[in-house]
């Protein structure tokens, strides 16, 4: 029952002994001295001298560097980013979603005479205790008001605080994924470390100059 | 026999630097102890307490530091770092495992025998403790130099049997004891090929105490020895149960062991006591095959032990890691079949060496090796053709076996090779559909 | 004089680390040898093939994918071929060629799960077992750079699928390709020559190719039994016919053959994606809504579409009734019919055997119980 395959595994242990961890230890990391003096960006003796307290605690092994996990700019997060000027209330996305937990209502009201009549978006509830982040909502969306986020740790202690209303997500940061909006893809648009504030460059389709509006709304009519 | 050697002890020299001139100390220059005359009993008291204070401590000490390593060693096994959270590089891990141990609820089962369900860890834990009284961790730190010293680690190690048994029976569960029952066949099975192959070593040495073994080794007995320290590596490993043997820890085996009743710290000794068993092992190891502290001159006698040490616990660490496991018929199989006649072999192959050269010269114990190494090899290749089944060696699929024929479409040369014909199906592809322009209303 | 023996019934219920989920097997076992076996599964039942009767035919998509959670892009592509069918689609080439890359590459991640748990039931302590799921690791960080999300993708939509790869897909698709490969051979490398995997596999739970003909088994334990049955040759669909793979068989029907066969398969993947990538050509991913629109209604009627999934023959059956919905929608769950030859595995095996031969069978709860 002995032969040459027992060695060959060892061998095969021993070889992945010496290669790196492939762990990534989200949240943080511990360091030791070099890590820390790295991490402030500074020499390490330099370090030892400006930052006794610090130094010491990293070489007590107490130190942490944060670590962010590499994630795609497509990955579909746990929130949503919503541009609520481009919404019309047209409840495309809630008639998309497979659970129904988005509950949309909104009541007629001249809000921008110079675009015509338009709806005004009362209630804008999207319940992600219940979402399964398929992004068939962000699919649906004809206006590109909403899209999937990036983020994915929205854990709360009190379930009720998971039905994002409009307010929140009008104050939310706006790191659009670029889940099903090739237009970002195009632009090359880190949704990590950028924001996309202005609700005219989150579109598929270029808005037309004011010019070029004024010609069509004002001066040919 | 060199009497300062043998007399050189840590508990003698703690007992004789506190009694002075009493009797037994007479031998050594100690001519003031530190306590007046007549008070030996109070000597005898400090000095046992100070080396059950110290071994206790350290080995658990030891211990602690031990479990920390083997997990962090699993880790880098498996390219992943291991636990490094609580305190430096994770050292206090084992201190808040051994603090999650000892708030969960002890609970003792309603059928037992309660005497001895407490006393089964106790009796597990006191052998594995009792075996470091003959290791001689360094020059002139060991407790007792008896001269039966591998006889006695013998006859203590096989008290575990006692207790795996007593644990079982104890908790009045039937699974458990059919669980306990595997096990001490296990147990049982492999005393004799470990103590059998100590028997060459003994031999060599010419005594059984663990100082002359050390004394004797000019060079390391795994080099004279091959045969033995393979068949005590491995019947070792299994008197641990360990990998590849863990097969009454195993969770996907039965689905309660003899320790399922086991709750918080009682579990929690039984546990140490496996670690504690792991250290003595390789302990024992280093000390009749590797030569114990043994070493050259500027590095301290405690520092190689210890170096020693540590390879011996990470070659038991890797073969934990890498081995799956072995049902309970092929370990019995291998420990009678196998183990058994490769410590026969020694033993025939180590007397007849020593009758031809009788003195304990270093050339002897080169020739041996020479001799003894090529003897290994055979033997080993012999027993294992006549353990295993044929065909077992072979991972490829037999080529000459028929592969069934399906009764629908024959496709020629029906083997493993490469298609190369379309294959005609049955179904419609997709395309083939009437319709694909499809006016739907609505969106 | 005859030792009276008594034979015990132990409960491995459902919460068990080596029962591949939420199952419960209630075993009677006399000494060491198993003598009935009795499995009581249905703990993870929620109604898919009810649910699906309520939701539109994309919105199914995503119920597809939690049926069998560690191969969703294939629970995926049979959906879709069903519903393609059902609905007279013609998919887009170049949607057809991304969702067989990404097919073939869940086989992979599948399979490498199945041989990892399987190493782990036999006792390896989690060293094969980390091995594997590093690799699938980098498969589904591709998953995710394709579709946003590791495992439940939904990436397919009738006609194709739903958005073309990024830029960074190929190049990453590439080295991967290598890497799966490295850790195949160091899989095999490791296990298959080591003697005890040997001893614990070869020989044990044998079953006979008309056995497993006659209880409609299909997958990797057929295939572990010399019966010459891959769905990808005998009735390929999107562009199997285009690509040239080996049919892996292997004659002796025991778990090691199972497992062997398992590995070499996803060899054949890899050359399979291979292939797809040197053949696949620009253009849409997916037809346009002016003929396919997103509500899709497919006129009345019926389909059943299987493919080989990486647990056997994976198919679906839709009717239609000509609204936005299915009728009703039946899944064909592999798994569930290969557990049904459970007893004839284990009865009269050892008890040490139990777990090896039921990891070798890889199934899948999310699927059995749907």
């Amino acid at each position: 029952m002995i032969g040459l395959g027992l060695p060959r595994g060892f061998l095969v242990t021993l070889k992945n002994f010496f290669r790196t961890p492939v762990t990534v230890q989200y949240p943080d990391r511990h360091v030791g001295l070099f890590g820390a003096a790295k991490e402030a960006g500074m020499n390490p003796f330099r370090f030892l001298v400006k930052r006794p307290g610090d130094s010491i605690k990293a070489i007590a092994g107490l130190a942490t560097v944060p670590v962010a996990l590499e994630q795609s700019p497509r990955f579909r997060g746990n929130e949503f980013t919503f541009y609520e000027d481009r919404c019309t209330a047209c409840a495309s996305c809630a008639k998309y979603c497979p659970l129904g937990i988005i509950e949309i209502v909104s009541v007629p009201g001249k809000i921008d005479a110079q675009e015509g009549e338009s709806y005004k978006l009362e209630v804008f509830d999207i319940d992600i205790g219940r979402c399964m982040f398929c992004g068939l909502c962000v699919e649906a969306c004809p206006y590109d008001a909403l899209h999937m986020g990036t983020k994915f740790e929205r854990s709360t202690y009190v379930r009720d605080e998971l039905v994002l209303n409009l307010a929140e997500l009008n104050a939310a940061e706006k790191k659009p994924s670029s889940f099903y909006r090739p237009q970002f893809e195009e632009k090359a648009f880190d949704p990590y470390t950028e924001t996309i504030d202005d609700h005219h460059d989150a579109g598929r389709h270029e808005r037309p100059s004011d010019e070029e509006l004024k010609k069509k709304w004002v001066d040919e009519r | 026999m060199d009497p300062t050697f043998l007399d050189n002890s840590l508990w003698r020299n703690i007992y004789c630097n506190l009694a002075g001139d009493s009797a037994g100390c007479a031998a050594r220059d100690y001519s003031a102890g530190m306590l007046p005359g007549g008070m030996e009993w109070l000597a005898f008291a400090l000095a046992a307490a100070a080396i059950i204070g110290l071994f206790v401590n350290g080995i658990l000490g030891g211990v602690i530091v031990l479990i920390w390593g083997e997990r962090r060693l699993f880790g880098r096994f498996q390219n992943r770092t291991g636990p490094n959270r609580w305190g430096p590089f994770g050292m206090l891990t084992s201190v808040a495992d051994a603090i999650k141990t000892m708030f969960k609820e002890d609970v003792v089962p309603k059928d037992a025998d309660r005497i001895l369900f407490n006393l089964a860890p106790v009796m597990i834990a006191a052998p594995a403790l009792l075996v470091f009284a003959v290791i001689p961790f360094g020059v002139g730190t060991y407790v007792a130099d008896l001269n039966v010293g591998v006889l006695f680690i013998m006859a203590v190690t096989s008290l575990t049997t006692l207790a795996v048994l007593t644990a079982a029976w104890s908790s009045g569960n039937r699974i458990a004891i059919l669980s306990a029952f595997r096990s001490v066949a296990l147990l049982i099975s492999y005393e004799i090929p470990m103590a059998l192959a100590l028997v060459g070593v003994i031999m060599l040495a010419g005594s059984m105490s663990l100082g002359q073994i050390i004394q004797a080794q000019s060079i390391p007995f795994i080099l004279v020895q091959p045969l033995a320290v393979f068949v005590f590596f491995i019947a070792a490993m299994a008197e641990m149960a360990r990998a590849p043997f863990d097969l009454t820890e195993a969770e996907s085996e039965l689905a309660a062991g003899y320790l399922n009743d086991y709750a918080s710290m009682k579990f929690g000794i039984f546990f140490l006591a496996e670690f504690m068993a792991e250290i003595s092992t390789s302990a024992i190891v280093t000390v009749l095959f590797l030569g114990g502290w043994r070493g050259w001159e500027p590095v301290p006698s405690h520092l190689w032990f210890g170096a020693k040490l540590i390879l011996v616990l990470f070659v038991i660490i890797w073969f934990r890691m890498t081995l799956p496991r072995l049902r309970i018929d092929q370990v019995l199989k291998l420990a009678w079949k196998g183990l058994f006649e490769l410590t026969l072999i020694n033993i025939v192959v180590t007397a007849v060496l020593i009758a031809i050269w009788p003195e304990p010269t270093t050339t002897r114990l080169w020739i041996m090796a020479a001799v003894n190494w090529p003897v290994a090899i055979i033997s080993i290749w012999a027993v294992s053709k006549l353990l295993g089944t044929p065909g077992y060696d072979d991972p490829q699929p037999d080529l000459d076996a028929p592969v069934y024929p399906v009764a629908t479409e024959q496709i020629p040369g029906s083997a493993v090779h490469v298609s190369s014909a379309p294959g005609t199906g049955t179904q419609d592809r997709v395309s083939g559909a009437a319709d694909s322009h499809i006016e739907q209303g609505g969106n | 004089m005859a030792i009276k023996t008594q034979p015990v019934t132990v409960n491995l219920g459902p919460q068990h680390p080596s029962t591949h989920g939420v199952f419960r097997l209630r075993v009677m076992f006399d000494g060491e040898e198993i003598v009935d076996v009795e499995p009581v599964f249905g703990y993870l039942h929620r109604g898919s093939e009810k649910l699906a009767e309520e939701r539109t035919y994309t919105q199914i998509v995503t119920l597809t994918d939690r049926m069998d959670y560690v191969s969703p892009m294939l629970n995926n592509q049979a959906y879709m071929l069903a519903v393609e069918k059902l609905a007279g689609i013609e998919p887009s080439p170049r949607g057809v060629w991304l969702r067989m890359i990404a097919a073939e590459l869940q086989r992979v991640a599948s399979h490498l799960v199945a041989t990892g748990f399987l190493l782990q039931d036999l006792g390896a302590l989690g060293t094969p077992l980390i091995y594997a799921m590093r690799e699938r690791e980098n498969i589904l960080d591709l998953f995710e750079m394709l579709c946003g999300a590791r495992i439940t993708n939904s990436y397919l939509r009738p006609g194709g699928v739903f958005m073309d790869a990024p830029a960074e897909f190929w190049t990453a698709l590439d080295r991967e390709l290598v890497d799966i490969v490295n850790t195949l051979d160091e899989l095999e490398e490791y296990l298959s020559g080591n003697e005890i995997v040997f001893s614990r596999t070869k020989g044990t739970a044998v079953l006979s190719p008309e056995l497993l003909i006659n209880a409609s088994i299909t997958g990797p334990m057929l295939r572990a039994s010399g019966v010459d049955w891959d769905l990808r040759h005998r009735n390929p669909y999107d562009y199997y016919d285009r690509i040239e793979f080996k049919r892996i068989l292997h004659t002796a029907s025991d778990n090691y053959a199972r497992y062997w066969v398992r590995v070499q398969e996803a060899r054949e993947s890899v050359k399979i994606v291979r292939q797809c990538i040197d053949q696949i050509e620009p253009g849409p991913v997916r037809p346009p809504f002016s003929e396919v629109p997103r509500l899709i209604r497919p006129p009345v009627g019926d389909a059943y579409v299987a493919i080989e999934g990486s647990k056997g023959e994976l198919g679906f059956y839709i009717v239609s009734d000509g609204g936005i919905s299915p009728y009703r929608m039946h899944v064909r769950a592999p798994s569930l019919i290969n557990l049904t030859l459970l007893r004839d595995m284990l009865i009269g095996g050892l008890f040490g055997d139990l777990f090896v031969s039921f990891g070798s069978i890889d199934l899948n709860m999310g699927e059995v119980d749907r």
